[in-house]
């Protein structure tokens, strides 16, 4: 099963499931449920998924699988911007960053 | 004579030290195009992907009225991207393009269609600034190699240029198509109004019926901005293997020829050396004639 977030809400996708194409959130996680394995799970950013035919196709403008998040560097990452959007609450850029960093937290499995 | 062999040996010396030049630039070129083959196999996926929702979802929606996919009645100006390279040592490469945009640039203004130019490539920026063309946008330095982010970058330019209103109504692209080592060809090809390009998917089944999510407008909202960005994003993929592909020959021909005229110049020298050396024999022979002939009268 493959478990993507859309603007709408999350979305779970079990076979022989009706064609589907879904705006992907800034920032979110998408997980695949494996038989007999680990989940897979990444941090996906913004992109779309498009369900046809029984194939999952997720296209992001930015992609990171969870076991190959840089941990130190994310939480760095979601602290700095975190301190710009107490700067200025008005700072998207800021505040985009900190979605990423913390799906590419979520990701790894950390807390956030 | 002595100074006709200084001449050709000085020759062949700068000769031979331009063929050194050219062959190590035909070396580069060659594991450039490896380089940038890779490249473009790498956004295929991505590609084919794209242009698969984007036809699903315009073959879903009949009447999609989406302000990038409609034509203009009666379109007044027209953007002209032209990808060009930024260095030079690339034979006709640069001119094929450029003349390709201007034959372009003749059949819009035909239909009385004003034409922009947006150019990447110092090359092409420097053609249209030396005839003081005004560019719609400008882009240098990543002709070698394009990252998507400067795809983005220009997809966005011409993006908005194409929905402010007394902004451009047409996208075309001109760009140089890597279809192997030895063939590189100019194609130009109209990006928006979108003309999603079926003949990719036409071997597959009839394209499904899709569900939205949220609604069918807001994903071409979102999707059709990516699939402009990826067409360019190719293009410029394209056009760099083409660029490395069209420099290896040209550097390539380049040494031969250099090669070449060292033959000939090395020819050259040995026939002066060799008149040189007759030259010299005969004036010996004739001064100990004379000596001789001398001697013989004073008995």
């Amino acid at each position: 099963m493959v478990i993507a977030k859309t603007v709408d809400g999350e979305i779970g996708i079990m076979p022989k499931h009706a064609p589907v194409l879904g705006v992907l959130v800034e920032g979110g996680v998408l997980r695949v449920k494996r038989d007999g394995e680990d989940d897979l799970v990444a941090a996906v950013h913004g992109g779309f998924i498009s369900v046809a035919n029984d194939d999952v196709s997720i296209l992001a403008e930015a992609a990171e699988l969870g076991s190959e998040v840089d941990i130190a560097r994310a939480k760095d990452a979601l602290q700095r911007a975190q301190a710009s959007i107490e700067a200025d609450q008005e700072d998207a850029d800021a505040r985009l960053e900190a979605k990423r960093a913390a799906a590419r937290l979520r990701a790894a499995g950390e807390e956030v | 004579m002595g100074a006709q062999l200084r001449l050709l040996r000085r020759r062949i010396k700068s000769v031979k030290s331009t063929a050194k030049i050219t062959r190590a630039q035909e070396l580069i070129a060659s594991s450039r195009i490896v380089k940038a083959q890779q490249r473009m196999q790498a956004a295929v996926p991505y590609e084919r992907e794209i242009t698969r929702a984007v036809s699903g979802v315009v073959s879903n929606t009949a009447s999609v009225d989406h302000p990038l996919t409609v034509a203009k009645e009666q379109p007044a100006t027209a953007g002209v991207l032209i990808i060009t390279s930024d260095s030079g040592f690339c034979g006709g490469y640069n001119a094929n393009v450029l003349r390709e945009a201007e034959a372009l640039r003749g059949l819009l203004e035909e239909r009385g269609i004003r034409a922009v130019p947006f150019v990447t490539g110092r090359k092409g920026v420097t053609w249209h600034t030396f005839r003081s063309r005004e560019m719609g946008g400008r882009w240098e330095g990543f002709s070698r190699r394009p990252s998507y982010a400067d795809a983005k970058e220009i997809a966005g330019t011409l993006i908005e240029s194409f929905k402010e209103n007394d902004g451009i109504d047409e996208i075309h692209v001109v760009y140089t198509e890597f279809v192997s080592m030895l063939t590189q060809q100019v194609i130009v090809k109209r990006i928006l109004p979108l003309e999603v390009e079926e003949a990719e998917v036409a071997d597959e089944a009839i394209p499904p019926y899709f569900e939205f999510e949220p609604t069918a407008p807001e994903v071409l909202n979102s999707l059709l901005p990516r699939y402009v960005e990826s067409r360019i994003f190719n293009a410029l993929l394209q056009s760099a293997a083409s660029e490395e592909a069209s420099r290896r020959r040209a550097m390539k021909s380049a040494t031969d020829n250099a090669n070449e005229l060292i033959g000939v110049f090395t020819r050259q020298m040995n026939q002066a050396r060799q008149a040189e050396i007759t030259q010299e024999i005969s004036e010996i022979v004739g001064g100990a004639n004379a000596l001789a002939d001398a001697a013989a009268g004073k008995e």
